[in-house]
């Protein structure tokens, strides 16, 4: 049983006096340094968090409104920019950089009164499947400290199931929130994209990136979500959000009547068979509760990966090129011009797996290369999006596992590049397609949790998280 | 299938500003190389009639009055974390010979 009640619970006790915001830093803080050894956070934001909680104290005291995330401490992926602490990334290059700004989402949390406590370990930028990429560290599952976490918020899912805090914020490319929600053992939200702000958060592919949501609970997911989702004039590509909310989402779902399609692609052999087994568990309950469950084929989707290493790779060297060690971060003083400051910034500053997709990047957008990789990947993204809107002309949802395995060992995937990729093999067509995509806990393996995926159409959002607050009970 | 050679990362790695050191250059070679014949099998896939995705939204050209936003840091906090400042201006070395 988690140390925390629900976000509801706990606003509604900080409104009401019952429980101080000075408390809830408090016990969160200790959780992070009771379990260091887990290595899930880069910093805390300790001065600023329990300046914050005063003032919401004092506010309260004095009888004024403090916002429906009143004292809920939270924990972000170190990609976005938080004052209180240095925004990193994990990686060498932005060691020390203090954010002149904060990220809209972080904005819109604290208005509600939410309160950053701390800043959790990733692949370094994004890039990788298990926080083994981070130039600092890496996280260890919260089940077996042998195993890693997932990634790239491999951190911020090893804190919410650690008891850290009630959430944590990730960020999904192309699985990124998905998959360590799977490993770790929570639930993992990616957002239809578009629908949340980007601002403020270090970019990674743009066509892809997206706000992750990690939570104990849907419906904790839910409130969160609520809070960051709609239009920020500074992300020119968000977009408005259901004018219902998505915190109401479960009081008027039923899973009765709902075409659930089970993604074959994602159930073959490939697959181990563990997985699959929960995964068939998982479906034919919700086939008890009322819900039509059918096969859907989507016959691109073992195309899909491919794709999305060159897309990303591409948008990753160009949104890379601007550490170049004059603006901001690391800077190599002894240069003897510019073009050698570029040069030994960068290789110092980057970590091997971030130049290893700046090259992958650069050869695919380079003259001559770019109709056969670039742009026929961009094609072959079309075929997949044309697939997907045809399989949600015969059903509502879309359903398979999130990783072909449960958690891997740590230093088990690092030799060999593309093995690790394929870790994202059932994420990425979510992230191409840029449709809503979720990771609920459905069950274990010998200890280690299993995650069903779900998905909807674009825009679908308050659907998809009402889908998954009737299945997680059903899981439960 | 595309075999690169130390040449042909020594190229990228100048197109991408990047120094590499010869362990680096070493190993690029033979990575670069199975994943870009990982990715490859894209390449025999029909596109006839189907155009490029460049983005997901289906939004287009979003405007706004051509005005001044107030932003919100000042120059001040937009310079802490540049590493040589002159003036109030990032200086950097010199660009033209």
């Amino acid at each position: 049983m988690s140390v925390w009640p629900s976000i509801v619970e706990i606003a509604r006790q900080v409104q009401s006096g019952r429980l101080k915001a000075a408390e809830l830093v408090d016990r969160s803080l200790e959780a992070i340094a009771n379990k260091n050894d887990y290595k899930a956070i880069i910093a805390t934001t300790e001065e600023r968090a329990r300046k914050r909680a005063k003032e919401i104290d004092e506010c309260v005291r004095k009888g004024q409104k403090v916002g429906k995330l009143a004292g809920v401490p939270f924990i972000a992926k170190d990609n976005f920019l938080v004052f209180g602490a240095d925004t990193t990334a994990a990686s060498n290059i932005l060691r020390g950089f203090d954010a002149p700004y904060q990220a809209t989402v972080i904005a819109r949390l604290e208005a509600e009164g939410a309160i950053c406590v701390a800043k959790a370990n990733l692949d370094a930028f994004g890039h990788g499947a298990s926080t083994e990429n981070s130039d600092f560290m890496v996280t260890k599952n919260p089940h077996d400290k042998t195993r890693v976490a997932g990634g790239s918020s491999g951190g911020s899912a090893a804190a919410v199931v650690l008891d850290m805090a009630p959430f944590a914020l990730g960020t999904d490319t192309g699985g990124s929130t998905r998959q360590p929600a799977s490993f770790a053992g929570c639930v993992g939200y990616k957002p239809t994209y578009g629908l949340i702000s980007r601002s403020g958060v270090i970019a990674m592919a743009s066509s892809t990136d997206t706000i992750g949501t990690l939570a104990r609970s849907v419906e904790d997911a839910s409130l969160v979500i609520d809070v960051m989702a709609g239009i920020d004039s500074l992300d020119s590509v968000t977009i408005d959000k259901d004018a219902a909310g998505y915190d109401t989402a479960k009081t008027d779902y039923k899973l009765k009547g709902n075409r659930i399609g089970l993604i074959k692609e994602y159930m073959t052999d490939d697959v181990d068979k563990g997985v699959r087994k929960v995964i068939g568990v998982a479906v034919t309950k919700l086939k008890k509760a009322g819900a039509e469950i059918k096969e859907i084929s989507l016959p691109s989707l073992p195309l899909s990966l491919a794709t999305y290493y060159i897309v990303v790779p591409a948008e990753i060297s160009s949104n890379l090129s601007r550490y170049d060690g004059q603006r901001y971060g690391y800077s190599y003083k002894d240069a003897k011009d510019l073009e050698a400051s570029y040069n030994k910034s960068r290789a110092t500053g980057f970590g091997y797996e971030a130049k290893r997709r700046i090259m992958i990047g650069t050869y695919v957008l380079s003259s001559g290369y770019y109709d056969a990789y670039y742009k026929q990947a961009q094609i072959v993204r079309t075929k997949l999006i044309n697939e997907f809107n045809n399989a949600f002309k015969e059903v509502d949802f879309l359903a398979g596992p999130v990783t072909p395995t449960t958690a891997f060992k740590v230093g088990e995937n690092t030799k060999d590049p593309l093995k690790m990729y394929l870790a994202d093999v059932m994420t990425v067509a979510a992230s191409l397609v840029g449709i809503p995509a979720i990771s609920i806990p459905a069950g274990t393996i010998q200890g280690l949790p299993v995650g069903l995926q779900l998905m909807a159409p674009q825009r679908q959002d308050r659907v998809l998280l009402g889908l998954a607050r009737a299945s997680e009970d059903l899981f439960a | 299938m595309t075999k690169l050679s130390g040449t042909d990362v020594l190229k990228l790695a100048r197109l991408a500003r990047l120094e590499l050191s010869e362990d680096e250059v070493e190993k690029f070679r033979t990575e670069l190389s199975d994943i870009l014949g990982y990715v490859e099998q894209l390449q025999g896939v029909d596109a006839k009639g189907l155009e490029p995705t460049y983005q997901v939204t289906g939004l287009t050209n979003i405007m706004r009055p051509d005005e001044i936003v107030a932003y919100g840091p000042s120059q001040k906090e937009l310079l802490k974390n540049v590493p040589a400042v002159e003036a109030n201006q990032i200086k950097v070395k010199r660009v033209l010979g």
